[in-house]
């Protein structure tokens, strides 16, 4: 093809030209990403060598005496993620099912305009709803009555000051929703019509077209949307931060304090005054950075392995 | 048309000369606990002598003592005093030292929120490091209610509070803690972000006083200007004379005078549990932290006479923001001191 045309004609047609800025364009993506991971592993030379892998391991968190371990911040990071994704999924898909499949078009769009303004709201407002009414409706209505339903599971003992992985996790999922909504909704809009029709015309009623035709077909789409939510929640940092009452400690019950990666970052950075304590927030930061690369990772794989089952039990 | 344009041009060019009519440019950063009054009085000294300009970024205690050693600002602020690791790593890249200025004083009060109490609370240091510590857990033990006969205090757990972020008020008040407590000392010791044997972590003094104003039976600490400034009621704290003590302006300038007799020549000192029966024990100086030689003479000037008008005329605007102003024996020390900068 190249010779046919010159690449002097083909510059001049733009299509060259349009083809390296666009590449450069996408280049720098790859690259932004290389020198973080590089400027990251760079400045965390102390804590790595001093620590090695036992830092995964350790929980002290001791700038004083400049002991430093991640593994509390891990758990705080993975659990309120966890927590909000468990509260975000079901709502949010069965929002995004109702706008895209039930609603009038009119309340449709109406509803993901607010959404959108909702995915807008900056991190710091949903900390601020999260202490003055999450925190107080947490200590004084759900945590008891959580402990008093479920209380024989470890997951729900011990005092309630309001500040916990729960009320993180509560918050997150207030601000993850919107993206799970406006994703999934589109995706589901985008389903080509003959699918419904095929099905509707085969006897389905509407909800069995849905939810058996329309929903799977979107499922890879639903599924990224779902991502996206759990990489915003591990990265947040403010609304966590405000909310989880910052201790370092690893428990079982989700009604205890706890902390988060992000949060000790923003928290501990700005005033930390050993070499060691700031570098050992840099490798923090690699740390999250590393979290995140393999729960997509996973994501991606279990994207890929999910579709082909669905694809296989079509064929079948 | 083009006489407006010309117009426009001289008043530019006037605006332009008036702006920075050769304006020697300052850049100062670090803590940012005294960042009002500092921004308060960099804008005064700015209005005496237009030409001097100085700019102040308050990133944290931290990063001011990293960025004046890194060379990236002329001056450096600090909550805490720099220390000897610091300092050296100051001497070795630049080949001279750094000095300590006290410019002003803060205090950190302890705050409460206990429901049924309305009185102040005494607390002596044993019984705040013990709650720190985890080991006095109710309200109604007598570590704390002997301080407060006639006090009905609950027999409710203690939740405490503290800060997260790490800050020049976590600093001064473990500085406290450690001084009235071995057991603190050891454990624990002081730092802007210690490892908290025990309680739930505030993000700033709004959360700190969020989070006991929320929390029923709940204590924290706060500095004593975020009290001020809200209105939040604070408890007594006994001084080193035995003296139940509620913090305020006087009582925290009387906590430097206390201390100015061991004070050493370099300022680096720590002024919690000062002697003296007037003297608030959780007082702390903040330092301006300037190089001893400046390549710069214009830069050099301008700052000392900064420095010299601040110790002066410059106390008068501290009381307005709620700060302690330095006492006259440290003033005098200050001046004297201020020759050695080169």
């Amino acid at each position: 093809m190249s010779g046919s045309r010159s690449f002097l004609s083909r510059l001049r047609d733009g299509d060259e030209i349009a083809r390296l800025i666009t590449f450069v364009f996408a280049a720098t993506v790859v690259l932004i990403s290389i020198l973080l991971v590089l400027e990251l592993w760079h400045d965390s030379v102390l804590p790595r060598h001093k620590f090695g892998l036992g830092f995964f391991r350790t929980t002290t968190w001791n700038p004083v005496e400049g002991d430093f371990g991640a593994l509390p911040f891990i758990y705080g990071t993975l659990v309120t993620a966890a927590v909000a994704l468990f509260i975000a999924v079901p709502l949010g898909i069965g929002a995004a099912i109702f706008l895209a499949e039930l609603a009038p078009p009119r309340v449709s769009d109406t509803l993901e305009f607010f959404i959108d303004l909702l995915a807008a709201v900056p991190s710091v407002i949903y900390g601020v709803l999260g202490i003055f009414i999450v925190v107080p409706l947490m200590r004084q209505y759900i945590a008891p009555s959580l402990k008093s339903i479920l209380g024989f599971l470890p997951l729900f003992r011990g005092p309630a000051y309001g500040l916990s992985f729960l009320t993180a996790g509560i918050v997150l999922a207030i601000m993850i929703i919107p993206y799970i909504i406006s994703v999934s909704r589109e995706v589901l809009l985008s389903v080509p019509r003959d699918q419904r029709e095929a099905a509707l015309a085969v006897g389905s009623t509407r909800w069995e077209s849905t939810w058996k035709v329309v929903v799977p077909f979107a499922r890879s789409g639903i599924m990224g949307s779902i991502f996206l939510a759990l990489a915003r929640s591990l990265g947040e940092t403010m609304a966590v931060a405000m909310v989880i009452g910052n201790d370092p400690k690893i428990s079982a019950s989700l009604l205890a304090p706890g902390y988060s990666i992000a949060a000790v970052i923003a928290n501990e950075l700005a005033e930390a005054t050993s070499e060691l304590h700031t570098q050992s927030l840099i490798e923090l930061g690699l740390v999250l950075f590393l979290l995140t690369f393999v729960l997509n990772g996973l994501a991606r794989i279990l994207i890929v392995v999910t579709s082909q089952r669905g694809a296989g039990r079509a064929r079948a | 048309m083009k006489r407006i344009a010309g117009i426009i041009v001289v008043l530019l060019g006037a605006a332009a000369g008036v702006l920075w009519a050769d304006a020697l440019s300052i850049n100062g950063a670090g803590a940012s606990f005294p960042n009002p009054i500092y921004t308060k009085w960099f804008d005064e000294y700015h209005k005496k002598n237009p030409n001097i300009q100085i700019n102040y970024q308050s990133i944290g205690s931290g990063g001011g003592i990293k960025q004046v050693t890194e060379g990236t600002v002329d001056f450096g602020a600090s909550d805490g005093p720099m220390n000897d690791e610091q300092l050296k790593a100051y001497q070795d890249k630049h080949g001279s030292p750094i000095l300590h200025f006290p410019t002003v004083l803060g205090a950190v009060v302890p705050t409460y929120n206990i429901p049924g109490v309305d009185a102040t609370l005494n607390f002596t240091g044993e019984a705040l490091a013990a709650i720190y510590l985890g080991k006095v857990t109710k309200w109604n033990d007598p570590l704390i209610a002997d301080a407060n006969k006639g006090v009905k205090l609950p027999s409710e757990d203690i939740v405490v509070v503290h800060r997260a972020d790490g800050s020049g008020t976590s600093y001064c008040f473990t500085d406290y803690l450690s001084k009235v407590s071995e057991e603190w000392k050891t454990k624990v010791g002081k730092g802007t972000s210690p490892n908290w044997p025990v309680g739930l972590g505030g993000k700033g003094s709004e959360g700190v006083t969020g989070t006991v104003k929320n929390t029923p039976n709940s204590i924290g600490y706060v500095e004593l200007i975020y009290a001020e400034a809200n209105k939040i009621p604070y408890g007594n704290v006994k001084n080193a004379d035995g003296v139940f003590l509620k913090a305020s302006l006087a009582s925290v300038t009387a906590a430097a005078s206390g201390a100015v007799k061991d004070m050493p020549a370099d300022f680096r000192v720590s002024i919690t549990n000062a002697k003296g029966k007037a003297a608030y024990p959780i007082s702390t100086f903040t330092w301006l932290l300037i190089p001893e030689k400046f390549s710069d003479s214009a830069k050099r000037d301008a700052i000392k006479g900064f420095v010299t008008w601040m110790l002066g005329d410059g106390q008068n605007y501290t009381e307005a923001l709620s700060y302690a102003r330095l006492p006259k024996e440290v003033v005098a020390k200050e001046k004297k001191a201020l020759a050695e900068i080169q």
